[in-house]
């Protein structure tokens, strides 16, 4: 996948979890369970959804390297 | 390790025993005796009570009377920022931060009795803020802030809240569009180097700094109102729990008892003062005790905690059970690598811990989990599984000195209890009046109030068992309420939020279980005609939810239907739908006027 589109698809996911929020207007610093407001529980099914749709398994130890879009976008692509 | 004359009989589960050292033993060393010797005169005998007789003040327990001796120079409060950044208070600086913000609170006019909540991560302003409030013999009420705008404006309005300390970005996004809901709102103290402007807006930093550094605590009645802490019920509005200055009694001596204080210990408490236990154990028990306080800013994850746990030394550590299964979940490996020698006693709070979770403890740190139970209302643990003691697993444990409890069954007319002698059988958790930490009172509800007790017994709400050695253990809520993440949930205050979406015609919320975080909140709607039950409509509701009540609270699941199920006098029958739900036994459906349509 591209930058672009693990973006897009984690913009995508976060935004069916959160729907109050705009996660495609995150800088790609920021924490996003922070910025957008979303629990553990919220972000356990948001890793979920990320490795169903993108077959990239996620195990537990690595969530710490998903709570930024850059770092989403890098483990992804990794 | 203690003798086994203590359990007569052993056909209940099984022990878990454990090697106490001989070199630090428990401050609860002989259940039995320690029960019988008990007397609340000698808890407060450990207090100091303010100069001259002037009463007891939770603040002098907490810091002044350490300040003063020889503790001054300890740490109180060791702080770790989301960056890692670490900030360490001592007893005589916690002493001056709170005398001057006692004396900022005197400075805006701001008068005993009146209410200062406070919304905020857990940052240091946070501490001295509910501890310098209390100094000044106000109110403290602490909300959570992951809560959304709804329930900040419902507590605050029912708490009356004169003062409200938070951040910049908190305000911003949860208060300022409620401020019209809340007259009474008159001082906003914002902590954080925005700047700030606007009716009634103050920057902590400089009113901090231009209040004196000198404040003598004025009287102070143990009976004074001193903590509102809000909790769910079923039905109506959240309901505000108050707590008096005397129930520091009981956070000094079940700190001592329950989590084994030690002079020397250094404590952890991982709980949100936004609930009760972060405040009860997050900031008065442990400093009413002189020991040194861990706080860590940053939200949950695995290898933080494990690298606080390490790096402070943390000795004794109480946490909750979603967090302990999150740990479970990464498996024992993950702990390895990590020093945790200082660790001594673990202990858990927030709903029932599962034996599979007690036990895993030894298999991580070499220590189990020491369960735990009580309740907003009881202001401080009232049963526990205790260091001296063996543990059974997956029980709260046994009533601690000064605690009775007892399983009972209200009376018909709702006025008296039975008390069920026989081990293992079903009826209400109760606890027997007279205990200092128990609430005076529901604000502004008398009738609400009155309804959890009946003679000299407290009825908790809870369901639970007593097995042939005493150990209690959790069966179910005795109402509708919801539990996730430790943290209780009223269904009404979420089906209230859905209904004012205009799509909305009625809403009923269960909670189904999770082996995570207990129960997770689940919304059933049936919509107004003319609106399409659709994937884009269930997520504006999410949204719509999300924004008005927070993650906390807003449900994670929402289904339509096309009708709720309901009794003949028009009640929604939450029970119906959660049976249904969870594929358990439909029961009484005598009273089922209406069904559910899919």
């Amino acid at each position: 996948m591209t930058e672009e589109e693990v973006r897009q698809l984690a913009c995508e996911l976060l935004s069916d979890i959160a729907p109050d929020t705009d996660p495609s207007a995150l800088s790609g610093k920021e924490d996003i369970r922070e910025a957008l407001d979303i629990d553990s529980m919220d972000f356990l099914n948001f890793v979920i959804a990320l490795n169903k749709r993108t077959g990239v398994a996620i195990p537990e130890e690595d969530y710490p390297e998903l709570f930024t879009m850059d770092d989403i976008v890098a483990y992804v692509q990794r | 390790m203690m003798s086994g004359s203590f359990f007569a009989q052993q056909d209940g589960p099984a022990l878990l025993t454990k090697e106490l050292s001989a070199s630090r033993p428990p401050n609860l060393r002989d259940y039995a005796a320690e029960r019988a010797r008990f007397d609340w005169n000698n808890a407060w005998a450990r207090l100091d009570g303010l100069p001259g007789g002037a009463g007891h003040n939770m603040a002098h327990e907490a810091v002044d009377r350490h300040a003063a001796g020889p503790r001054a120079e300890r740490v109180a409060i060791r702080w770790i920022g989301k960056s890692g950044a670490r900030r360490d208070l001592t007893y005589g600086e916690l002493k001056v931060a709170t005398n001057r913000f006692a004396n900022a609170l005197f400075s805006l006019g701001v008068e005993p009795g009146e209410r200062v909540f406070v919304l905020m991560g857990r940052l240091p302003e946070l501490y001295v803020a509910v501890l310098g409030a209390l100094k000044a013999r106000c109110v403290v009420s602490p909300l959570f802030s992951a809560f959304g705008p709804e329930p900040i404006a419902t507590r605050m309005e029912m708490g009356e809240g004169r003062v409200l300390v938070t951040t910049p970005a908190l305000y911003r996004r949860k208060v300022a569009g409620i401020r019209d809901e809340l007259p009474g709102l008159e001082h906003v103290i914002l902590v954080g180097d925005e700047p700030t402007e606007g009716p009634g807006l103050h920057a902590w930093q400089p009113l901090i700094e231009g209040s004196s550094a000198d404040f003598t605590i004025a009287p102070t009645d143990p009976e004074d109102m001193a903590l509102l802490h809000f909790t769910s019920g079923t039905t109506g509005r959240p309901k505000g729990a108050i707590h008096v200055h005397g129930a520091v009694v009981a956070h000094d001596i079940t700190g001592y008892y329950a989590l084994d204080l030690h002079d020397d210990d250094v404590f952890w408490c991982t709980a949100d003062p936004g609930w009760v236990t972060g405040t009860s154990y997050g900031i008065l028990a442990p400093l009413t005790n002189g020991v040194t306080s861990i706080v860590v800013e940053a939200e949950f994850d695995a290898q933080t905690w494990y690298s606080v746990l390490e790096r402070e030394k943390v000795s004794v550590w109480y946490t909750a059970p979603t967090a302990i299964r999150m740990m479970m979940r990464l498996g024992t490996e993950a702990v390895r690598g990590y020093d945790l020698s200082a660790l001594r006693f673990m202990a858990s709070v927030g709903e029932p811990l599962n034996p599979e979770a007690v036990v895993w403890g030894e298999e991580a740190f070499g220590l189990p989990f020491h369960d735990n139970w009580w309740q907003t209302e009881t202001g401080g643990i009232m049963i526990a599984n205790l260091a001296a003691l063996p543990i059974k697993p997956g029980s709260m444990g046994l009533p601690l000195p000064g605690i009775d409890a007892a399983v009972v069954r209200r009376s018909e007319a709702g006025d008296d209890v039975e008390i069920i002698e026989a081990p293992m059988v079903e009826g209400e958790l109760a606890l027997r009046k007279g205990w200092p930490s128990i609430m005076r009172g529901y604000l502004g509800e008398e009738e609400r109030y009155r309804k959890c007790f009946a003679g000299d017994w407290y009825l908790t709400g809870d369901l639970a068992k007593r097995d042939e050695d005493g150990y209690f253990w959790f069966v179910g809520r005795a109402d509708d309420v919801i539990k996730s993440a430790g943290h209780l949930i009223g269904p009404f205050e979420v089906e209230s939020a859905l209904m004012e979406h205009p799509a909305v015609a009625e809403a009923a919320v269960i909670g189904i279980p999770d082996e995570t975080v207990g129960e997770i909140v689940k919304a059933f709607v049936a919509l107004k005609p003319s609106n399409e039950a659709d994937e884009a409509l269930r997520k504006e509701l999410l949204g719509h939810a999300r924004r008005r009540l927070g993650p906390a609270v807003a449900p994670k699941q929402i289904d339509f239907r096309k009708e709720l199920p309901r009794t003949r006098s028009g009640k929604i029958m939450r029970r119906l739908l959660k049976a249904r739900e969870l594929g358990l036994p439909e029961g009484d459906l005598s009273t089922l006027e209406s069904d559910e349509q899919r």
